[in-house]
């Protein structure tokens, strides 16, 4: 018998296969928004790896979202046509396979920011990724060949339901399989006391790579998914505000807290839609929301017990 | 092989056969017939703007102008019959929402027609989701030309880039008498490179010299660095071709160095906001390019313009009010000759479209882009004032 967390995990890919397979029927709107949906939760569980189990502050999600996007994306107009994948009907090969050659870019530029930054503590990460985020948005607006500041056009639609939901259950198994490892012992002794930690002997910065790596790995499949969904990239797109959507996601739901964060991630990418109707009220609405979850939920949406009473 | 059914092998083999069921490839929803064949009801079309963000006035601007011009529509009766929905949805300037809000009218609303954006970005963004679903879409004042490319649903009522280079290179030769020139763009606008490439092409065309090039980007407060390179080349006329809100810093801080030749730009700088950063001290001898003067003498500019004033208490259209005015009116007379808002029908009346309108006569090229009147505008005592128009 399988563990019940892989069973679970089998059970969500076989379910985003099914509702995929009847996606024909509904209407565009709405699976743009429940894709939205699917790359938010693989975004903010993977950022959470980072920010919330393993207690390092980054700032530049958007940055390796924005490698993974441009990487699959030049992979899927560049070499589909040139091999003709498409009339092949090999694209549901080169478009996974794109994907995670997008991702495993993504995580080596994770490896590549993390080594020489990790080893400094709190706000110097902070500064590091923000840095990042930003040298790559600037490097795509200048880069004529992906575009430059005018974006990547036609990029073919490839996501669907499948893709978006089966990698946000990869994602989220993943990282709950990490944290229940010997690894994800590691990623909360650094997020408790760094100090600690090393004195029981842990190599704290070869945890924190880990954890990194594997979060910009993620963000960067997210980016990809992103890509094939838009159908088009620009570089202001993936700016420090999109970072800091991500990190709201991560606080809101609870640092370190697997359910509270999907749930956020849904919540707050979803009520942006109804939210629509109000015209200019919208934004203000949205800001209003987050100040009160802030206010009356600052431990996160779902951390039991729900209610505590004050014992001051 | 002792261990073939342990957990692992299990769990690997079924997530291989999930990826299997999963890949299947379930195609998009197959493209709606043309969106919008109703024949009752009021015929809906949506606009999506940058109501707020860094680019708001522009997106305000090309709204009242659609709004306008659908109130003054239905006053007179609509169209067919019918009245005009005009629904609107805002970018906030932001990158990833046109294509959300573009799949919403064309599947929540059913939307006719699309309207909409200022920045050549969003429009390229929204273009494809409109071309996949054959609803024709209008932009009124995105001017890269790549916008029209993404296919033959897409449409547009302004000049496009090339062209506006061209007519900037031509008024910096011939009127200014610039030779040596510096060009000062924002790396992180497509519109911004597109039309210093341009200006260059047919600037170094024409025998003139790009000195030096510098750049910015969106947001940046501080310019003087490149300012003072700028200064230190010696050059006789400066472009930059950027948006309203940099380009008012940048002229402001350039006359604070003590740089006091001619800067001139693109329609980008046409906003009132521009004064107030800028200051009308500051302004003096800068000059841009752009699609409309309220000062044009045509009956159909002036009527455009007085009926503006009546409704939005007083206040003098712009360039954007003007071209959303015309992207609206556009679509309207459209759908008159079309006799029904289907969208092939529609598209095809678009392509033949030829109206006067307020930014003067609109007719489409093979490329769907408007080939019409340029007018330079420059700045006095801190109003903008009409210098001269230029003819295709």
């Amino acid at each position: 018998m399988l563990p019940r967390s892989q069973i679970l995990l089998l059970a969500s890919l076989i379910l985003a296969g099914v509702v995929s397979a009847f996606s024909g029927n509904m209407d565009t709107y709405f699976l743009d928004v429940a894709m939205g949906v699917g790359i938010s939760v693989v975004l903010a569980s993977s950022l959470n790896l980072i920010n919330g189990f393993t207690g390092q502050f980054s700032l530049g999600h958007a940055g390796f979202m924005a490698v993974g996007a441009y990487t699959s994306a030049m992979i899927t107009t560049t070499l589909g046509p040139k091999f003709g994948w498409s009339q092949l009907g090999l694209q549901w090969v080169l478009f996974p396979a794109s994907l995670l050659v997008g991702g495993l870019l993504s995580a080596l530029a994770g490896l590549a920011v993390g080594a020489p930054s990790l080893r400094l503590k709190g706000d110097y990460l902070a500064i590091v990724t923000l840095g990042f985020g930003e040298i790559i948005k600037v490097v795509l607006q200048n880069v004529e060949a992906v575009g430059g500041a005018r974006g990547l056009v036609a990029v073919p639609g490839h996501t669907n339901l499948f893709w978006t939901f089966g990698t946000a259950a990869l994602t989220v198994y993943v990282v709950w399989a990490l944290m229940n490892s010997t690894y994800g012992r590691g990623f909360l002794a650094v997020a408790d006391d760094e100090v600690a930690a090393e004195a029981m002997g842990l190599n704290t910065t070869r945890y924190k790579i880990i954890a990194f790596a594997v979060g910009s790995f993620f963000a960067g499949i997210a980016g990809g998914l992103y890509a094939h969904l838009k159908g088009y990239l620009n570089p202001t797109g993936f700016d420090f505000n999109k970072s800091i959507e991500i990190v709201i996601m991560v606080i809101l739901g609870g640092m370190g807290k697997h359910v509270g964060v999907i749930v956020a991630a849904v919540v707050l990418t979803a009520v942006q839609e109804p939210l629509r109707q109000l015209g200019d009220w919208r934004m203000i609405l949205y800001a209003l929301i987050l100040i009160l979850l802030m206010i009356l939920r600052p431990q996160g949406l779902f951390v039991w017990p729900l209610w505590t009473k004050k014992t001051t | 092989m002792k261990n073939l059914t342990s957990p692992r092998r299990v769990f690997l083999a079924a997530l291989a056969a999930a990826a299997l069921v999963g890949c299947k490839p379930s195609e998009n929803s197959a493209p709606a017939a043309g969106g919008g064949g109703d024949t009752s009801g009021d015929i809906i079309v949506g606009e999506f703007a940058s109501l707020t963000g860094t680019e708001a006035a522009f997106g305000q601007s090309s709204h009242k102008g659609t709004q306008l011009a659908f109130e003054q529509v239905n006053a007179a009766g609509g169209a067919l019959g019918r009245k005009f929905k005009h629904l609107v949805e805002d970018t906030q300037s932001k990158a990833g929402e046109s294509a959300t809000i573009a799949r919403k009218f064309v599947s929540r609303d059913k939307v006719v027609a699309v309207l909409g954006e200022v920045a050549s970005g969003r429009s390229l963004e929204a273009a494809p989701v409109c071309q996949q679903f054959g609803v024709p879409m209008i932009s009124p004042s995105s001017t890269n030309p790549k916008v029209t490319e993404i296919g033959d649903f897409i449409f547009r009522v302004c000049f496009i880039d090339p062209f506006q280079g061209k007519l900037i290179s031509e008024f910096a030769t011939k009127t200014l008498k610039a030779k040596k020139v510096a060009i000062l763009s924002d790396v992180s606008s497509a519109y911004s490179v597109g039309l210093a490439q341009y200006f260059r092409e047919s600037f170094v065309a024409s025998g003139g010299q790009i000195v030096i090039e510098q750049k910015y980007s969106n947001k940046d407060k501080d310019f003087k660095a490149q300012l003072t390179a700028i200064k230190a080349a010696g050059v006789d006329g400066i472009l930059v071709p950027g948006y309203y809100n940099e380009v008012g810093l940048i002229v402001k801080q350039a006359r604070e160095l003590g740089v006091m030749v001619p800067m001139f730009g693109g329609d980008g700088w046409e906003a009132q906001e521009l004064i107030q950063i800028a200051g009308g001290e500051a302004l003096q001898n800068t000059y841009y390019s752009t699609h409309f003067s309220p000062a044009n003498k045509a009956p159909e500019a002036q009527s455009f313009v007085d009926a503006f004033k009546a409704r939005f208490n007083g206040e003098t259209p712009d360039a954007m009010a003007a071209l959303g005015y015309d992207s609206a009116r556009a679509l309207v007379e459209a759908i008159k000759k079309a006799g029904t808002t289907e969208g092939k029908k529609l598209k095809e009346e678009l392509a033949a479209i030829d109206f006067v309108g307020a930014t003067g006569r609109t007719k489409l090229d093979a490329k769907r882009d408007a080939a019409k009147p340029a007018v330079i505008i420059t700045t006095e005592g801190g109003k903008f004032k009409f210098l001269q128009s230029i003819e295709p």
